[in-house]
C-alpha cells in the first residue's frame, strides 16, 4: 500500500505501523519503548505524529498504516509534543553523557540531538538512585532508565527468564529484579538480553565499561565458538589493543534473534587471555622449550613416518574439534587420510 | 535436528527428554518458553531432574536415570491402544513388517510395567501419550541425556520410532531434533572426522567412494573402518596404538574414567597437541602446535539445524599461533602432499566439490542467513526440514526395541545413581569459560543432590562432600536442590579440580562407542 508521509509518497506494508512504515521509508521519528522485538507498548509518547482526520496526536508505534494515509511526522505540534516527552525524560534522572557507556547509541541522545534539545528545561533534584553493581555482568543504573519498558518485555517476553518488572508507583516506579532484590541474589541468568535492548545506560555490560566508544569500535560478524545452537555475533574491537571489547547477539541472527547466552555474550576473554599460545613448544627432559614452527613441524613429521615406518598407519590416532571450522575438520581428515594413509580419525561428538 | 529452530513455532506439542536445555541450550530454550508463552506450544518434559524447563511444562515426568527406552515404549503402546497413530504416515512411510514388529513389542510395556521401571506415574504416562498422540504436530528434542548410555542407539532409534509413529517426521514443527553441544560438532560430522566416512558421511568401506575420493585427492586411500577416540585410548593403554595427533580437544578431563585415559596417554610413543592453551592434555604432549580461536579466523560453523553459517576474522593471532588449516598445510607439505591453500574460503569451495550435501553453497551464498544443508546446487534454497514426502533412504524402518537396564545401578554399596553434565555458566573441560573469571565466580565445582539425600548425610548446602564409585572418588561441594529426586545426584563435568569423570564408567554402547555418562552407582558421603 502507499501512504504519505510528510508529503511523500511512501511504500508500507500491510500490517505495519505508521512508525514501523516511517523508519523502513528512512524517516525518524524519534520512539523509546518501541523496539522491532518486543513490539509497541505505547508508553513513552515520543513518537506522537498528526495523521489527516484523526482527533489529535496519534502514537505512531500504535497506529496500523492504511492506504492512502497522510501523515505528519514533523508539524509544529508534533515537534513541540515530542519534544515535551524527550525533554521531561531528560529532565528525570541523571543523562550525563561524558563517560556515559552509551554515548554514541543511546537512542535518547539520538532523540535529543535530532529535536535539537541541548539541556533539559527543568531539572528534578530528587532522583538520586543507588547503582547496583552487584552482578557479574550487568551494571544496573537506574537514575537514567526511563521506564520504556523494553527490558521488562524483553526479559519476560523474548528469552521469558522472569526476572525484571516494574515496581513501586507513581514517580517512584523503577525497574525491579524479582521482588525487588539486588540483580545478584535475583532469579537473574545474566544473558544480557536486557542490556541490549536498553536504548539508555540504565543497563549496561560491565566488562565493556570504558573499553572504547561504540564509534571506535569495528564490529565483526560471527558465530558463537560455543554451544550448537549457532547464534550470530557482533563482536565489537577495538583495532588499537586488538581486543575485544564487547559481544551482541546479532539481531538478524537466523536461529537467535539477537539473544544470546551468558557465555556467548560474556565469555569472550579467553581470545585475548595472557596464556594463550604463542610458539610450538617441544618437550625435552619433561620440559617444555619455545620452538620454531620449522623445528616443530619436523620434528611431528619424522616422528609420525617413523611409528608408521615400524607399526603400521594404524598405530596413528587423530582426534579432530567440533571447536575448529568445517574447513579445518576437512583439511584434519585430508591430512589424516591422505598423509597417515589411515581412516583413525575422529572428533568429542559422543562426549 | 531434523527440523529447523525457527520452525519451534510450528509445533503444537514438543517433548524435551534428555536434555536440560535451558542450562545447555539457553537459546533454544528460550524459542522454546516463548511459544509456551504465546499459546502455540504445550510441552512435555521427561528428566530424571526437575529441570527449569519443567517450570514451563504442561507435564513433567521424572524417570529414574536410563529408563528412556521404557518411557518411549510406554507412550507408543498407549498410542497404538487407543488408535492415537498416525495410520496415512505409517502405511505410506513406513516399512510394515518393521511398524508390526514395533508394535509387537512395546504391547508388552503397560503403564503398570513402565511405573515398575521407571517410577513415572501410570496416569502421567498416559496423560503424556494422550497429549502428545492426539497433536497435529509433535517434535522431539534430546541431547546427551538420550545418547550417552549403553543403550545410546537403543534410545535413539525409540525417538525417532515415537516420531514416525505419530506422523512427525518432515513436518515444519515436528522432527527428531538432537540438540548438538558444540559450536561445529555437527560440522566436524559432515566434514568426515569420523572414522567411518568422508564428508557428508561417504562411507570409506564403499568401493566407489573409494576410488572417488582417490581421483579427487589422487592419493591411494584405505578403505578399512578407522578407530573411534573411546576405542582408540582402550588401544593405547594396551600398547596398541603408538601416537595420538590431537586438535582442540582434551580428552584428560572429557572422557569417562580418567585413571584410565591418563595411563593409556602416558603409555603413548608419541602426543602432538594443538590447541589454544596449555591443557591438561597438553601438558603431557611431546610436540604443542600453537592454533588461533574463533574470533582470528574466516571459515564456517555448522550449527544444529545443519545451517552452514560463517564467521569472519576481528582480532589477530597472538605470537606465532596459526590456523588450525595452515597448521595441516605445513605438516602435509613436509610430507610431500603439496597442499596450496590461500584461505578458507580455497578449501571451502574444495569441499562443496567432494560434499553433495554441500555442492550448492559458496561464501557468498552463505551470506548473514547461512544455508542448511543438503543444498546440492547452486540454485538449491537448502532444506531446513528433512524428510518431506519421503526419507532418503525411501521407507522408514521401525524398531523393536526391548528395554535395556544401564550398565551399572544402584546396589548395597554404591547406592546413589551419578548422572553428569553441564552446567548454564560453564562449558565442556573449562578451556574456554573458565577464562572468565566472573563465570568461575557464579559456578565452580559442586555435586547437586536430593534434600532428602542431604538430610540423610547430615550435610548442609555448600559443605564438602565425598562422592565415590568403583572407579575414583572427588571431593565437592554440596548443592542441595528439590529439584533432584531422592536417590540421584548429578556432577557437572567442567571442573578439573573434581573431575566428574574419574567417577564415570567407560562402559558403551556397542554400536555408537559413547560412554555411560548419564548412568552409574555411587555413594556420598560427608568430607
Amino acid at each position: 500500500m502507499q501512504i504519505m508521509i510528510n508529503g511523500n509518497r511512501m511504500e508500507a506494508k500491510e500490517g505495519q505501523t505508521v512508525l514501523q512504515a516511517a523508519l523502513a521509508n528512512g524517516v525518524y521519528i524519534p520512539h523509546l519503548c518501541y523496539h522491532e522485538k518486543v513490539g509497541a507498548a505505547g508508553k513513552c509518547r515520543a513518537c506522537v505524529v498528526e495523521i489527516d482526520g484523526m482527533r489529535g496526536l496519534q502514537t505512531s508505534c500504535s497506529v496500523l498504516a492504511k492506504e492512502g494515509m497522510v501523515v505528519n511526522t514533523q508539524t509544529e505540534t508534533a515537534l513541540q509534543a515530542q519534544r515535551l516527552v524527550i525533554d521531561l525524560m531528560l529532565s528525570t534522572g541523571k543523562h550525563d553523557c561524558l563517560a556515559c557507556e552509551q554515548n554514541g547509541h543511546c537512542e535518547l541522545q539520538d532523540a535529543a540531538y535530532f529535536l535539537g534539545i541541548e539541556r533539559p528545561s527543568i531539572l528534578y533534584a530528587d532522583i538520586d538512585r543507588e547503582i547496583d553493581t552487584t552482578s557479574e555482568f550487568v551494571h544496573v543504573d537506574r537514575n537514567k532508565c526511563i521506564s520504556c519498558g523494553r527490558c521488562v518485555a524483553a526479559c519476560n517476553g523474548t528469552v521469558v527468564n522472569q526476572v525484571i518488572d516494574f515496581g513501586m508507583r507513581g514517580h517512584s516506579t523503577e525497574i525491579v529484579f524479582n521482588t525487588n532484590k539486588k540483580m545478584a541474589d535475583s532469579t537473574c541468568v545474566q544473558c544480557g538480553e536486557c542490556s541490549q535492548i536498553c536504548p539508555v545506560g540504565a543497563l549496561i555490560d560491565k566488562n565493556s565499561i570504558g573499553k572504547g566508544r561504540i564509534w571506535e569500535l569495528d564490529k565483526v560478524s560471527s558465530v558463537c565458538p560455543y554451544c550448537g545452537v549457532g547464534c550470530k555475533l557482533e563482536l565489537y574491537v577495538d583495532r588499537k589493543t586488538n581486543k575485544i571489547v564487547k559481544v551482541e547477539g546479532a539481531e538478524d541472527g537466523p536461529t537467535n534473534d539477537g539473544m544470546l547466552c551468558i557465555k556467548g555474550r560474556y565469555g569472550y576473554d579467553f581470545v585475548g587471555h595472557p596464556d594463550r599460545l604463542k610458539t610450538p613448544l617441544i618437550k625435552e627432559n619433561g620440559q617444555f622449550r619455545e620452538a620454531t614452527w620449522d623445528e616443530a613441524i619436523d620434528l611431528v613429521v619424522s616422528k609420525f613416518s617413523a611409528i608408521k615406518e615400524k607399526y603400521g598407519p594404524d598405530s596413528i590416532m587423530a582426534l579432530s574439534s567440533a571447536k575448529v571450522t568445517n574447513e579445518e575438520n576437512y583439511t584434519f581428515q585430508k591430512l589424516v587420510r591422505t598423509g597417515f594413509q589411515t581412516n583413525n580419525v575422529d572428533h568429542c561428538a559422543r562426549l | 535436528m531434523t527440523n529447523d529452530i525457527p520452525g519451534i513455532k510450528k509445533s503444537d506439542v514438543a517433548i524435551i527428554i534428555g536434555s536440560d536445555t535451558s542450562e545447555g541450550h539457553p537459546v533454544i530454550a528460550a524459542r522454546i518458553k516463548q511459544a509456551v508463552m504465546e499459546g502455540t506450544l504445550k510441552l512435555i518434559v521427561i528428566d530424571p531432574k526437575e529441570i527449569k524447563m519443567a517450570d514451563f511444562a504442561e507435564i513433567y515426568a521424572q524417570h529414574r536415570p536410563g529408563t528412556d527406552v521404557a518411557v518411549l515404549n510406554g507412550i507408543m503402546h498407549l498410542i497404538i491402544k487407543n488408535g492415537w497413530e498416525d495410520k496415512e504416515f505409517i502405511n505410506e512411510r513406513v516399512e510394515p513388517e518393521s511398524y508390526e514388529a514395533l508394535k509387537a513389542e512395546v504391547a508388552n510395556y503397560t503403564s503398570d510395567y513402565v511405573e515398575k521401571i521407571s517410577g513415572v506415574p501410570a496416569a502421567k504416562l498416559e496423560a503424556i501419550a494422550e497429549l502428545f498422540g492426539k497433536a497435529k504436530v509433535g517434535a522431539l528434542y534430546y541431547t546427551m541425556g538420550i545418547t550417552q548410555h549403553t543403550t545410546g542407539v537403543d534410545n535413539v532409534k525409540s525417538t525417532a520410532n515415537l516420531q514416525m509413529l505419530c506422523g512427525n517426521m518432515g513436518v515444519p514443527g515436528g522432527g527428531v531434533n538432537p540438540l548438538r553441544g558444540q559450536s561445529n560438532v555437527q560440522g566436524a560430522c559432515d566434514m568426515g572426522a569420523l572414522p567411518v566416512c568422508y564428508t557428508a558421511y561417504q562411507p570409506v568401506a564403499t568401493e566407489a567412494v573409494q576410488q572417488k575420493m582417490e581421483a579427487f585427492w589422487g592419493v591411494k586411500l584405505s578403505n578399512k573402518p578407522g578407530c573411534t577416540m573411546t576405542v582408540a585410548f582402550d588401544k593405547a593403554y594396551e600398547g596398541e596404538m603408538k601416537a595420538f595427533y590431537i586438535m582442540g580437544e582434551n580428552p584428560l578431563i572429557s572422557d569417562p574414567d580418567l585413571h584410565h585415559i591418563e595411563h593409556a596417554i602416558d603409555n603413548l610413543e608419541f602426543l602432538v597437541v594443538q590447541d589454544i592453551f596449555l591443557t591438561e592434555t597438553a601438558q603431557k604432549a611431546d610436540v604443542v602446535l600453537p592454533a588461533t580461536t574463533y574470533a582470528e579466523k574466516d571459515g564456517t560453523f555448522s550449527n544444529t539445524e545443519r545451517r552452514v553459517q560463517r564467521l569472519s576474522k576481528a582480532v589477530n593471532a597472538p605470537g606465532q599461533a596459526k590456523h588450525d588449516w595452515e597448521i595441516h598445510q605445513l605438516v602435509a607439505n613436509k610430507l610431500g602432499l603439496n597442499w596450496n591453500y590461500g584461505c578458507a574460503e580455497d578449501i571451502f569451495k574444495e569441499i562443496t566439490q567432494c560434499t553433495p550435501s554441500y555442492a550448492g553453497m559458496s561464501f557468498e551464498r552463505l551470506g548473514r542467513k547461512g544455508l542448511h544443508w543438503p543444498c546440492p546446487t547452486a540454485d538449491h534454497p537448502g532444506t531446513p526440514v528433512l524428510h518431506i514426502g519421503k526419507f532418503s533412504k525411501g521407507l522408514g524402518t521401525m524398531f523393536a526395541i526391548p528395554f535395556k537396564a544401564p550398565a551399572e545401578v544402584p546396589d548395597g554399596e554404591y547406592p546413589i545413581y551419578l548422572t553428569t553434565g553441564r552446567i548454564l555458566q560453564q562449558f565442556h573441560t573449562g578451556t574456554m569459560s573458565r577464562k572468565t573469571p566472573g563465570f568461575n565466580r557464579l559456578a565452580g565445582p559442586h555435586v547437586m543432590m536430593s534434600v532428602e539425600d542431604a538430610e540423610a548425610l547430615g550435610v548442609g548446602n555448600g559443605e564438602d562432600v565425598k562422592v565415590s564409585t568403583r572407579r575414583g572418588s572427588i571431593v565437592t561441594k554440596a548443592f542441595i536442590t528439590k529439584r533432584m529426586p531422592k536417590g540421584t545426584a548429578f556432577v557437572p563435568f567442567h571442573f578439573a579440580e573434581a573431575p566428574a569423570n574419574i567417577l564415570t564408567n567407560n562402559a558403551l554402547d556397542p554400536i555408537a562407542k559413547i560412554p555411560e555418562y548419564k548412568v552409574c552407582a555411587c555413594k556420598l558421603e560427608k568430607a
